[in-house]
């Protein structure tokens, strides 16, 4: 992905997988399942504790199998292999956490179409060794989580002056106009783009990548 | 429920999925597909159109696997794979079936096809369905209903985009940036249409 091709030492990867090569802001993918729950920090947080285990768990699996599998039925392989692990944590969730598991709803089981289990898969797993595909799992998957964190960070407290549910001293009190439009969709779609817009003016190589 | 007032429950889903729960600017499912493939409207028209025939009738044949099936024998938790395999043959099998009898149209629509294997709105759909506890009519209705909600959203969206390619825009607001910021007020445009529907 990144121009100069570097060596594949564990930092490396995590390095470009949590920041080089970050999946929401140089490849603006899996936003989709993900993005409808981070109005309440709470929820972001099991969500992306599920994703980083499914992704972390699914890199493992695909690159011990990547000798086993034929070529043209990979896919069909790898979805197989995302839809076992979000099944197991989907139960798990409903056993031990039922009221978090029907706010969640849907979304959980939405993991499997996440684009950035495929993509981590198809780009990564499936040429490298194990371990280092774990780790590249896992570090996109914290990447990724990174972002969703800030932005339901932001959206919780201007929208309901709270913090994990406890009040913000300043934002909850009678000084701050709750703005609800943040605890609404729109409020979502317009903090991920501010998100973007100020980490692509940082991070100074800004070629344009075809999204 | 007769039959009668089924079809008006039917009817009122349907534009619910279109408008005030619109899948796409309400619970940003899709979006890969619509921020990558909604710069021209050709594209749009085309993608929307296999978007609302796949998820109209994915959505029904998953309802039948899912409650004849699945709910009887006690397996409900294996409901993700089973959503998965049904949507990701059916794909195949309408491709093939295009290809075969209808070579334009292929052209047109078949490039399309395989993304939408792996398009998370009409996984969405189904779950949103189950979730919801629809009767087999109001599943016909939510299905077409979030197609097109779907479509609406993506077609308007490349329609703007085309307007607005020439205009300056901050440079790393460019491209997905900006996209984002047009989809929020167009979000907040479809919110206005709440209250439209009475009994939701």
């Amino acid at each position: 992905m990144s121009p100069p091709a570097k060596k594949l030492t564990y930092t490396n990867v995590t390095l470009e997988a949590i920041w080089y090569n970050n999946p929401i802001f140089r490849q603006i993918l899996g936003i989709c399942s993900t993005l409808a729950v981070t109005n309440l920090v709470l929820n972001t947080i099991v969500m992306c504790v599920a994703l980083i285990v499914v992704t972390g768990l699914t890199s493992l699996t695909v690159s011990s199998l990547r000798n086993l599998t034929p070529r043209n039925i990979r896919m069909m392989v790898e979805t197989l292999i995302m839809a076992f692990y979000v099944i197991i944590v989907d139960i798990a969730l409903r056993a031990y956490w039922p009221e978090m598991s029907s706010n969640l709803g849907p979304f959980v089981g939405l993991i499997i179409t996440n684009c950035i289990l495929m993509g981590r898969s198809e780009a990564f797993a499936i040429v490298n060794r194990p371990l280092i595909s774990m780790v590249d799992g896992v570090a996109s998957g914290i990447g990724y989580s990174m972002v969703l964190l800030v932005i339901a960070t932001a959206r919780e407290i201007f929208g309901m002056g709270t913090f994990l549910g406890v009040p913000v001293p300043f934002f909850s009190g009678p000084y701050w106009d709750r703005w609800v439009i943040m605890v609404m969709p729109p409020g979502a779609f317009f903090m991920l783009a501010v998100a973007i817009w100020i980490f692509r003016s940082i991070s100074t190589d800004t070629e344009e990548k075809s999204s | 429920m007769n039959f009668s007032t089924q079809i008006a429950q039917a009817v009122v889903i349907c534009f619910a999925a279109m408008f005030t729960g619109n899948i796409l600017l309400t619970t940003f499912l899709g979006m890969c597909s619509f921020l990558a493939c909604s710069r021209e409207v050709k594209t749009a028209v085309g993608l929307g159109a296999a978007v609302v025939f796949v998820m109209t009738c994915t959505t029904i044949l998953n309802w039948v696997m899912y409650w004849l099936v699945l709910v009887p024998l006690h397996i409900e938790f294996y409901r993700y794979i089973l959503f998965i395999i049904v949507i990701a043959a059916f794909v195949q099998f309408i491709e093939m079936v295009i290809e075969r009898y209808s070579p334009p149209l292929y052209y047109t629509l078949g490039i399309f096809l395989p993304l939408i294997t792996v398009n998370c709105a009409i996984l969405g759909a189904a779950l949103f369905m189950v979730i919801r506890k629809y009767t087999f009519i109001e599943t016909i209705g939510y299905g077409f209903g979030s197609g097109v909600g779907w479509m609406l959203a993506i077609v308007s969206m490349a329609g703007i985009r085309q307007k607005m390619a020439v205009n300056r825009i901050p440079k790393g607001l460019q491209g997905p940036g900006i996209t984002l910021i047009i989809a929020g007020l167009m979000a907040l445009g479809f919110i206005g249409f709440t209250g439209v529907l009475q009994g939701q």
